[in-house]
């Protein structure tokens, strides 16, 4: 039997993943470019016997996704500058908690209303640090429609095994462009279940209290165990506590679940990078025009390389650090200011030699706009 | 079952200052879903933050204590991935009508089948004494300190404008008919509204010399009235208690339903 193959828009990708890893539970509140998800969910959750909820609000949807998830469903909201604004706190409130969710951003061009139907990579800060307080976070992100779908089910299975809200940053680019995309066959992608506790009834069930590989069983409401859920720091059965020693440990767990697993959750794709003294580092929609720059230039020898991020948060400073080690030059290709720049000029061990290209103007970035800035930094002029 | 059984020991004691309208509450609350014979495993109890809203810790349900304003908005996600849950939502009156009356009103208009109980203390207990949206014109607070300038919602005739199809009023002096009203709200199919007016004498009552606890609830019995009641006729001025809405309207998850099948026969 032939695999299904589909052509359809990257934002249409994102639902096909999001179904294809178990998604049951959708709130949403309409946002260019982020709309076609809700409104495909609206069509298609019914037909599983899923749950579609237009809410009145983003903050409302990222609160009723939220609850659903503490019943044991696969939740998800998407969303767009403006309303993963509104998100914040919530998500903040699911890093507390340590409910998983999966948020989706379709960046577009900002701050405030700005650009609506423009491309942008602006809030690449903003899903590491949106919401307020000291804690770590899952942003993950692709630059083609099969990598989309790959990378939503990955994001879904990122927040089960850690129990966290996991970001996955899509831009206007991705999200209307077209292309083929094959469904994978049932299994050919691992899906993580939720790990439901094996505590019997009646016997005292620790919901924050993490197992020794640190991951927590979690029981569902309506379940066997009653147990409380809250944003305030807890004790291991979830209940309020101020004591010092326990929000130490409590404020470690959260960070260290996610800081000490980089590697296992650290997604790259590697282009040229063997022999090249031009490394390109990019992700999303920018990574295109980076990759298509470099086989172009490949073509006339000049040793361009690309390293495309997948994984945006926790930050791949190791594979960064690693592909950079003999470059002459690092371009950072992105449609922001520098957001991921400034991270990688932290990691390389010559931060003189990171170099942004990128616009801000609502314009996709051409491999021509990349390529004039690489003629500058090589001082051949434009 | 006793009351004792519905709490969480483990929680005491609780953060509320003597002669607080709260602890009123959380008994009639518990006495009325023990006399409805309701299982500990099928309620789901949500809250947001405020003194009122500590009260998810102490008892012994599924328990879900979130953000300012939001516990609606939880709520719903709760109901609608299992409506075979009872969902009792018991908010303070900042957190249900200020910065969760965009969430009150909609959560009405879609009569989902959650329980929403009004902790009206008319003040913010838990950040000191500002005033709230409940407050009233004339009345002072920390932020109000020449006085309050704004006119209260009438919190049954917002839930009424917006939908709900039960919306009830008591106090924290008329506990028999507390619990009543709390046992018909929950087991009412559809967003049902119960506001119970109460007391915060550490801030509403000091700062607007109303008295102690006990005059408060004084208060609470000579400036209200049974719907429709004689006393009431005669003295317009009083405040209305009793049920004010019990229709039979589609529930929202009932009607989600139907669009399952809808989507499923095509
Ligand atoms: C987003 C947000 N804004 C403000 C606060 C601060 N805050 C906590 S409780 C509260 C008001 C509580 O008043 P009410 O809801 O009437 O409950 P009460 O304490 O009177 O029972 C406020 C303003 C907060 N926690 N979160
Ligand atoms: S401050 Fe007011 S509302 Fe809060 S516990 Fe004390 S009396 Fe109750
Ligand atoms: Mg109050």
């Amino acid at each position: 039997m032939s695999k299904k193959t589909l052509f359809l828009q990257g934002n249409e990708a994102c639902v096909e993943g999001a179904l294809y890893a178990g998604l049951d539970f959708f709130a949403g509140y309409p946002i260019t470019p982020s709309t076609e998800i809700a409104e495909m969910l609206s069509m298609r959750l019914p037909k599983k016997g899923g749950k579609f909820i237009q809410m009145e609000d983003e903050i409302a949807s990222m609160c009723a996704i939220i609850g659903a998830s503490l019943t044991g469903h696969k939740s998800m909201t998407a969303t767009s500058g403006p309303g993963f604004s509104l998100k914040q706190e919530a998500i903040g409130y699911a890093v507390m908690a340590e409910v998983p969710c999966v948020v989706v951003d379709v960046q577009r061009g900002g701050p405030s209303t700005g650009m609506p139907t423009k491309v942008s990579q602006g809030d690449v800060m903003q899903t590491r640090w949106g919401t307020h307080g000291d804690h770590a976070i899952i942003t993950l992100t692709a630059s083609n429609h099969q990598d989309l779908f790959a990378i939503t089910v990955e994001a879904f299975n990122l927040s089960e095994t850690y129990r966290t809200p996991v970001i996955l940053l899509l831009d206007e680019v991705i999200a209307h462009m077209r292309e083929k995309l094959v469904i994978p066959e049932k299994g050919e992608i691992p899906l993580v279940e939720r790990l439901w506790t094996s505590v019997k009834e009646g016997t005292d069930y620790h919901p924050y209290l993490p197992r020794e590989d640190g991951r927590l069983p979690m029981s569902d409401f309506g379940g066997v165990h009653r147990y409380n859920v809250t944003g305030l720091v807890h004790d291991m059965w979830g209940f309020p506590s101020e004591d010092p020693r326990i929000a130490y440990g409590l404020m470690r767990h959260l960070v260290d679940k996610i800081e000490g697993h980089v590697k296992e959750m650290t997604h790259v794709k590697e282009y040229y990078l063997d022999d090249a003294d031009v490394v390109l580092i990019s992700y999303g929609s920018s990574a295109r025009s980076a990759l298509h720059l470099v086989e172009n230039r490949r073509a006339r020898g000049e040793r361009l390389g690309l390293l495309e991020l997948q994984t945006l948060w926790p930050f791949p400073a190791e594979a960064v650090r690693k592909s950079c080690e003999r470059a002459e030059y690092v371009i950072v290709v992105e449609m922001n200011m520098g957001q991921v720049t400034e991270e990688v000029r932290k990691v390389v061990h010559d931060h003189e030699t990171v170099f942004l290209a990128n616009r801000i103007d609502g314009t996709f970035i051409s491999p021509t706009d990349i390529r004039n800035i690489l003629r500058v930094v090589q001082g051949k002029g434009v | 079952m006793s009351v004792r059984e519905y709490l969480r020991e483990r929680f005491m004691p609780h953060l509320w200052c003597p002669g607080c309208g709260h602890g009123i509450i959380m008994n009639n609350l518990i006495r009325a879903i023990e006399s409805l014979g309701i299982k500990k495993n099928d309620i789901v109890m949500v809250t947001g933050i405020g003194c009122s809203s500590r009260i998810s810790g102490y008892l012994d349900f599924h328990t879900l204590h979130t953000l300012h304003g939001r516990a609606l908005a939880f709520a719903t996600g709760v109901k609608l991935a299992r409506p075979e849950l009872k969902i009792i939502v018991p908010m303070g009156d900042g957190d249900a009508i200020a910065i969760g009356g965009n969430h009150f009103i909609h959560a009405a208009r879609r009569n989902i089948d959650i329980t929403a109980i009004i902790m009206n203390n008319r003040v913010y207990g838990m950040t000191g004494g500002q005033f709230s949206p409940l407050s009233g014109y004339g009345t002072l607070a920390t932020t109000a300190p020449y006085g309050n300038i704004y006119e209260a919602f009438d919190t049954v005739e917002l839930a009424r404008g917006a939908g709900a199809s039960f919306v009830a009023r008591t106090t924290t002096y008329h506990v028999r008919s507390m619990k009543e009203i709390i046992e018909k709200a929950i087991m009412h199919k559809g967003f049902s509204v119960v506001e119970i007016l109460s007391q915060c004498p550490t801030y509403f009552g000091r700062k607007n010399k109303r008295g102690d606890a006990v005059e408060m609830l004084k208060y609470l019995k000579e400036s209200t009235a049974p719907i429709g009641s004689e006393r009431k006729r005669k003295n317009p001025a009083l405040i209305e208690r009793g049920i004010f809405v019990e229709e039979d309207r589609p529930e929202y998850c009932a009607e989600y339903e139907k669009i399952v099948e809808k989507a499923q026969k095509g």
